[in-house]
């Protein structure tokens, strides 16, 4: 806060920090509750094209089946189970459990583990079947 | 509200640069911000090489070291000298701790010391506290009573019950943490901070403290508790090792208790 009667500098802040892995964890996990928020309008944009009629459908279809389309779902599934599994560890959190560093030191690669494991399972389910 | 940029008066410049003296064998070099309210001028940092065999083992020791024989225009604050008064709080190679702890060999490359982040700068490396002390005020860290004291002896307490005071007394107000957290940056002026959200914590699980309802319904706010999403800088960053989160955590679970 600067000071309203003086012309104070405002110190160094974002930019000048040494972020640990657990201030990203938390950046990612707002960020990708944005993008899913964001991500829900193309669910319901799908959604909307199978009511109005085939050909909608299709062109939806088609635009999700292409490059783009499926880097874009691809990007949604990992913000979908790193947001469930970042919430799970702010679930334990809640109830008082592993606040010590060491604890977050190894849980910061579970949540980023457990994630990537979870997107890359449910891709190859979805590409297999 | 979130900010990546500083304000027009806040960006720092490049500042003058001083050698180490001949001979000097083991040279370390230390950027250190500046700003000096009389020039109009907006901050800067400054270089200055410092010969490490003839300078103590600490960032506070080489700083004092500048202070006494290169720039004595440099202006912090410090006290002990052996992390117990908090005054030499700034950051220090991106992170903020306490100069009078932390060993120049711990750093690699150069050092750089800026003051505590997001503050208003009153001169080089002091920040102006006067926010977070009221803040500090606000949440009436003194013990409250509503029953009587024992007229004839101290107020007791079980071995149990001063055991839940670990590692929330040993705080002693360096305000690294409060300055470390995002949440606190965008939202000093509703968001109580860290470390005054452990100084909360200190009385609401105090056994001798009466007035631990009153305490919870005072924090039960959006801003003042509940800015905190354990983004655990705060934690991170304690140059004592205490753990702010887990104490915030502690009175949320205290509210949450109350209301289920």
């Amino acid at each position: 806060m600067t000071s309203p009667t003086t012309n104070r500098p405002l110190s160094p802040h974002l930019l000048n920090y040494r972020w640990p892995l657990t201030v990203l964890c938390s950046g990612t996990h707002r960020i990708t509750g944005v993008l899913l928020s964001i991500g829900t309008v193309l669910f319901v944009f799908w959604l909307g094209s199978a009511a109005y009629g085939p050909a909608a459908y299709d062109f939806a279809s088609s635009l999700f089946g292409s490059p783009i389309g499926y880097l874009v779902l691809f990007g949604f599934t990992f913000a979908i189970y790193y947001h469930l599994c970042a919430g799970t560890r702010h679930l334990l959190w809640d109830v008082g459990k592993g606040f010590d560093l060491a604890t977050c030191a190894w849980s910061n690669y579970a949540v980023i583990g457990a994630a990537l494991f979870f997107t890359v399972v449910t891709w190859a389910a979805a590409l297999v079947f | 509200m979130v900010e990546f940029a500083l304000p027009a008066n806040s960006k720092v410049q490049p500042g003058k640069s001083h050698k180490a003296p001949a001979g000097a064998k083991r040279v370390k070099t230390f950027k250190i911000y500046r700003y000096d309210p009389d020039s109009g001028q907006n901050p800067r940092l400054d270089s200055f090489e410092i010969d490490l065999d003839d300078c103590g083992p600490m960032v506070l020791d080489a700083l004092l070291k500048i202070k006494d024989e290169i720039d004595s225009t440099l202006t912090l604050r410090r006290s002990c000298r052996e992390g117990i008064c908090g005054s030499c709080a700034m950051n220090i190679d991106g992170t903020n701790t306490l100069a009078c702890l932390k060993p120049i060999a711990d750093i690699k490359g150069d050092v750089k010391v800026f003051p505590l982040p997001h503050m208003s700068v009153v001169k080089d490396l002091v920040p102006d506290l006067s926010l977070a002390y009221a803040q500090l005020a606000s949440i009436k860290p003194w013990i409250q009573r509503q029953s009587p004291l024992p007229p004839d002896r101290e107020t007791l307490q079980s071995i149990e019950d001063r055991a839940k005071l670990d590692g929330l007394w040993e705080c002693i107000l360096c305000f690294c943490c409060q300055t470390s957290c995002p949440s606190y940056w965008w939202n000093s002026d509703r968001y109580l901070g860290p470390a005054v959200l452990l100084q909360a914590a200190r009385w609401i699980h105090d056994s001798r403290d009466e007035m631990t309802g009153e305490r919870l319904d005072a924090l039960e706010d959006p801003f003042k508790l509940y800015r905190c999403h354990t983004i655990m800088n705060c934690t991170s960053t304690c140059p004592k090792g205490l753990n702010p989160a887990r104490a915030i955590g502690s009175i949320k679970e205290k509210l949450a208790e109350r209301t289920f």
